[in-house]
């Protein structure tokens, strides 16, 4: 009886192939493009973990010197007073024509060494005891190749080019600095009860490596691609949701047929939820093949993006990863259920002798259009009133799911009046058929409809607050970066070096001194400047008191940039402790993109005087910048400086807006799949509703109309709930536009940005919703067209 | 680290059986000094390092009792290992320290490990007055030789502090000093403080207790104790109610198990037993760490009337350090009654 059931019930998927496609597709996009997203992030985030156990170990913090090198007699006082650290020297050594850097640990308490290939990195008295041994990458292996004054080499493939890893003692010699560190690795598992470190060594602050620092803004990089990832998911499930519903109310007479032949009810119900579940796996399988390729598209994107935008080293290859596969299952499973539930508890309740009605699916979306214009507008006071009660990240995510699903329930409401009032205002028979015929139509296509107007909107969204951050950074880039040249000295000895050497030979020297400090409770930056023009005429400043410059520079008042101020409500006249004793009127408030922290400028001399040691290593340069490039290059050469310490700040710029542009490739692909799943699920659901339209086309035909016509007609019904949806989509993508902007933003990273707006890209979206609606209808207008009027006479002679 | 590399550094430490048995000290000796039979000892020179040799151990293990009346046992050891057999100042120096501590209550089992290069004052030993350390923990000498001790370490979640009075005479292992360990000759200079009176407190992570007890010091250098055939040993140092105690092992070797015992009376003299005299049998196994661990067992000493069973306090004190092995108290039924500690390696 099970088996017959089965087959009873498979038999429905051979006969209706389209169905069974586009519930498999239909959920194989959602899962594709929700695993892509995962792997995606997950590849990054496994680059960022493997970056940091190489060279920083996993250690978060590290010690260092205020000024100059840690002496070995402090790293030895403070593992005599149970502070589990590890020492690193660091440093350049020039070996003919190619510049080493050499990373030099002690192998005994160091976190992590890098795996090597060959065997005799393990004889530890060759690596511990003079000459010692250099771990390099081959290529690096290649280029040391003639030095005869290097210890031999291991090759390893786990370090990045041009760095040579080597003991301790081995880098002492090399680099010729006896006794010397640059730093101490704080290891993560300290004893209790340690003497507090700023008694047993004084001289050393603690900062944190920088990981957590790219860690913070790739999260917000990888934020928009998660909520991207979901949104389409949402679009995939309207498909799956349609369709399972569809197949299930076309079924109807089959199940009272099973029931009536003596199926229970309970086996049916475990036969149509494995059916399901079988569907679901099949699919998600499907899904996860698609989502892979679509990640080995995007991800040299993603990784170039990541990498130029914040540094972080992502790489372009990617890895099956057993969490991202099995996020894509669960999803997979998971959406299918949620999809497909309604329809299973239907048939478990479903009454023995209820009467199958042909149309019932369309008639119960039609009853439930008052529903829908009631839940609507409740899901949207939801998002609000969670934004409101829950607040923070989770309430602004609330407040967006609120809003995009009760927009989405509003939507068929809102087109059936649409329609509704075209009707009474057109003249015409066909003019009048055409609106009736939409509006009796309308709930077939309703799912479809509704993930469209949502893909449009994340597209009109997302697509808004990436423009919009893209012109508000590089104009702040074009404020905050204007010296032609930033140095980074390695000590404050070559510091002082480079300012005299600088000094004759441009316009001004800007040292960029800053302090570590708590601020308003929490970490920050101090930063003290020199009265120059240079910060008078182009710090991007969003509120301001009167006369603030000279406010701070007669050491009265504080610039605080907007996060620090937003999030404690420090705005020019009120006042802001920077330190015991020492207290200043916020005078002005500047965006500071892209910094987490909070942060605050003084006058140079009042920073020197409340802070001792400030490390003077940092320079801006003005100087025409024709001139700047030779500059950079006589400085590199003078002072034997390594590539990254001389930027160039057009370089700087033009790396940053190249990035941008890689992010919105990224984007933009996001946003054609999005679309491309959304154009998909209207092509269904008109397919699906093929059969049921040819009762209401052949009298229509009968009066005259030709097949021609009739498919013109039917590829402008196509367009209009198309291009209507589009318009209903503006407002709402700009909303969602809007609370990305003010609210997530705001929430996540603590600064705001102004809202522009991309008309043209709303042209251009339009074009490509009703290209969509039109392609979409193209299959089912060609067979109109070509469907033989034997067919078209059928209709009458059925008994309906 | 790489696993292998720190595997071969600490290969050449002692006290760690592989399942490749005792390679890194089956060796031959590479220039490094070996055990002389005719060698005497003499202190307090001989407490400090002897960075000629290639391994070298201060080994101190306590059972206590707290105010709380339950048992507790503790170990604090410091492992001196060496690259080439010479000392040298700053990172150049080819000498290895490692320490480990612990603290075994009847149901948890706490570890902490620690490693220095010698050459930078991170670790080291010296003779007088005597003081070993690696990091904060230390073992220091707070009256001429090791008579009077005091002993701390800390790991992430214990710590101890305890003071150490001995109780009679230093004990010379084996013949002077000079113990045997396998029948191809292999030895150690080895000898032993048995009878220290502890007091203290222990820090858990519950708080406080204070204790008292009985602590037991080796101090052992070689440099090839072991032959290539021994896959690793069962050690034991027992005390009982008499006031006797005995220090008994047993190198386990593909050609035939190898034991020896020292028998300690209460005026603290001692006599080693030959090879052989003490018979060692495992009679019960737990699971521990995912391998089979003998943690009681039959010993039996005819020449001395011993017959007893050896119990674990805590069948679960595994060591998982670097290099992993068993290392608890016991006590001890039968014929004798008392407490001890048991190391168990290459299991």
């Amino acid at each position: 009886m099970i088996a017959a059931a089965l087959g009873a019930l498979l038999s429905h998927w051979r006969r209706q192939p389209g169905q069974f496609a586009t519930l498999v597709l239909g959920l194989a996009l959602a899962t594709a493009l929700w695993s892509a997203v995962q792997a995606i992030n997950a590849e990054a985030r496994a680059s960022y973990a493997r970056a940091a156990a190489q060279l920083g170990g996993d250690a978060g913090l590290v010690l260092k010197a205020r000024s100059g090198a840690i002496p070995l007699a402090t790293y030895v006082a403070l593992r005599r007073a149970g502070w589990q650290v590890s020492p690193v020297l660091e440093g350049r050594t020039r070996i003919g024509q190619t510049s080493l850097r050499i990373l030099g640990v002690d192998g005994l308490t160091y976190p992590v060494m890098p795996a090597s290939e060959t065997t005799d990195a393990t004889d530890p008295a060759a690596i511990l005891l003079p000459p010692g041994r250099l771990f390099v990458t081959p290529a690096t292996a290649e280029a040391l190749a003639n030095a005869p004054d290097l210890p031999p080499r291991i090759t390893t493939p786990d370090l990045p080019e041009g760095v040579a890893l080597t003991d301790i003692g081995t880098a002492e010699r090399l680099l010729a600095r006896t006794g010397e560190i640059t730093r101490l690795l704080v290891l993560p598992d300290q004893p209790a009860g340690l003497p507090p470190l700023s008694q047993l060594a004084p001289d050393l602050e603690l900062s944190e490596t920088g990981q957590g620092d790219v860690a913070r803004l790739t999260d917000s990089f990888h934020l928009n691609l998660t909520a991207f990832g979901l949104l389409s998911f949402a679009v995939g499930l309207f498909i799956v949701h349609g369709t399972a519903g569809l197949a299930f109310e076309q079924r109807r007479a089959m199940f009272r047929t099973l029931r009536a032949l003596g199926l229970p009810a309970r086996t049916l119900t475990l036969l149509v939820l494995g059916e399901l579940l079988a569907l679901a796996l099949l699919s998600g399988l499907l899904g996860l093949v698609l989502g892979y390729f679509v990640a080995a598209v995007l991800l040299p994107d993603v990784a170039a993006t990541l990498r130029g935008l914040y540094g972080a080293p992502v790489e372009g290859g990617l890895t099956l990863r057993p969490a991202w596969v099995a996020s894509g299952l669960g999803m997979a499973v998971g959406g299918a259920l949620l999809a497909g539930v309604q329809g299973v508890v239907k048939v478990a309740r479903m009454p023995i002798l209820a009467a199958p009605g042909l149309l019932a699916w369309s008639g119960a979306a039609r009853r439930g259009r008052w529903r829908m214009a009631l839940a609507g507008p409740a899901l949207m006071l939801g998002g609000v009133l969670a934004l409101w009660q829950v607040g923070g990240l989770l309430g602004g995510f609330m407040l967006l799911g609120g809003l995009m699903l009760g927009a989405a329930l509003l939507l068929p409401p809102l087109l059936a009046g649409l329609l509704a009032l075209g009707g009474r205002c057109a003249t015409g028979v066909t003019g009048q058929w055409l609106l009736a015929d939409l509006r009796a139509q309308l709930p077939g296509l309703t799912l479809a409809l509704m993930a469209l107007l949502l893909a449009l909107a994340t597209n009109v969204g997302v697509g808004t607050m990436v423009s919009s951050f893209r012109l508000t950074f590089t104009g702040w880039l074009d404020q905050r970066l204007t010296s032609e040249l930033y140095i980074y000295a390695e000590s404050d000895r070559q510091g002082a070096a480079l300012e005299d050497w600088l000094r004759p030979r441009t316009e001004a020297v800007l040292p960029i001194r800053y302090a570590e400090a708590e601020l308003a409770g929490a970490p920050g930056r101090i930063y003290g400047i020199v009265d120059h023009a240079t910060y008078r005429d182009n710090w991007p400043i969003i509120a301001a008191a009167p006369g603030g410059w000279d406010r701070v520079a007669d050491s009265t008042g504080v610039l605080v940039n907007e996060q620090l101020a937003r999030r404690e409500g420090l705005w020019p006249g009120t006042t802001l402790t920077l330190g015991p004793g020492w207290q200043a009127e916020v005078v002005g408030v500047y965006s500071d993109y892209g910094n987490p922290n909070a942060q605050a400028i003084v006058a140079m001399p009042a920073l020197l005087a409340h802070v001792p040691n400030v490390p003077n290593r940092q320079f801006g340069i003005r100087i025409a910048p024709e001139k700047a490039p030779t500059l950079a290059a006589e400085l590199r050469a003078a002072f034997d400086l390594p590539e990254t310490s001389v930027v160039d700040n057009a370089a700087v710029k033009a790396a940053s807006l190249a990035i941008f542009e890689k992010t919105f490739v990224v984007t933009a692909a996001l946003n054609v799949l999005t679309l491309g799943v959304a154009g998909f699920a209207i092509l269904t659901s008109l397919l699906t509703l093929w059969t049921m339209r040819l009762p209401h086309v052949a009298p229509v035909w009968a009066m005259g109309m030709t097949r021609k016509a009739l498919a013109r007609i039917e590829i402008l019904r196509s367009l209009a709930l198309a291009g209507l949806t589009a318009l209903l989509a503006l407002p709402l993508g700009l909303v969602l536009a809007k609370v990305l902007l003010d609210v997530i933003n705001v929430t996540a990273f603590g600064w705001q940005l102004p809202m522009y707006l991309f008309p043209l890209d709303w042209l251009r979206l339009l074009a490509l919703a009703l290209l969509a609606g039109a392609l979409a209808a193209a299959l089912p207008a060609t067979r109109l067209r070509r469907l033989p009027p034997a067919d078209l006479l059928k209709v009458f002679a059925h008994e309906r | 680290m790489n696993a292998r590399l720190l595997a071969l550094l600490l290969l050449c430490l002692p006290g760690f059986a592989t399942a490749q048995g005792f390679a890194g000290l089956g060796t031959d000796a590479q220039g490094f000094a070996v055990p002389d039979p005719a060698h005497r000892l003499s202190f307090p020179a001989d407490h400090g390092a002897h960075p000629e040799f290639r391994i070298e151990w201060w080994y101190l293990t306590a059972t206590l009792t707290g105010e709380d009346g339950r048992d507790y046992g503790i170990q604090w050891t410091l492992f001196r290992s060496a690259l080439a057999p010479y000392e040298a100042e700053g990172w150049a120096s080819p000498q290895l320290w490692m320490a480990h501590a612990a603290l075994t209550t009847p149901d948890r089992h706490f570890v902490a490990e620690r490693r220095a290069r010698g050459g930078i004052g991170q670790a080291g030993v010296s003779a007088e007055p005597f003081l070993a350390y690696l990091d904060d923990w230390e073992m220091r000498a707070t009256a001429p030789g090791i008579v009077a001790l005091s002993l701390s370490a800390r790991g992430q979640d214990f710590s101890y502090a305890l003071t150490l009075e001995a109780q009679g005479p230093l004990v010379l292992q084996g013949d002077q000093g000079y113990s045997v360990k396998s029948r191809d000759g292999h030895a150690s200079h080895y000898y032993s403080q048995p009878a220290y009176d502890v007091t203290g407190t222990l820090t858990l992570p519950d708080g406080p207790v204070r204790v008292t007890g009985q602590g037991w010091l080796d101090r052992e250098w070689s440099s090839q104790p072991l032959s290539g055939t021994q896959s690793g040993w069962d050690w034991f140092s027992l005390s009982f109610e008499g006031g006797e105690k005995m220090m008994g092992f047993r190198l386990r070797d593909t050609a035939g198990d190898f034991t020896a015992a020292t028998w300690i009376s209460p005026d603290g003299s001692a006599e080693a037993l030959p090879e052989g005299a003490l018979s060692v049998e495992p009679l019960t196994t737990s699971q521990v760490a995912g391998r089979g661990v003998p943690t009681r067992w039959r010993l039996d000493l005819p020449a001395k009337g011993l017959s007893v069973d050896v119990t674990a306090l805590n069948p679960q004190a595994w060591m998982t350090t670097s290099f992993p092995y068993w290392e608890g108290p016991v006590t001890i039924t039968g014929s004798h009654a008392g407490k001890g500690y048991l190391e168990m390696t290459g299991y």
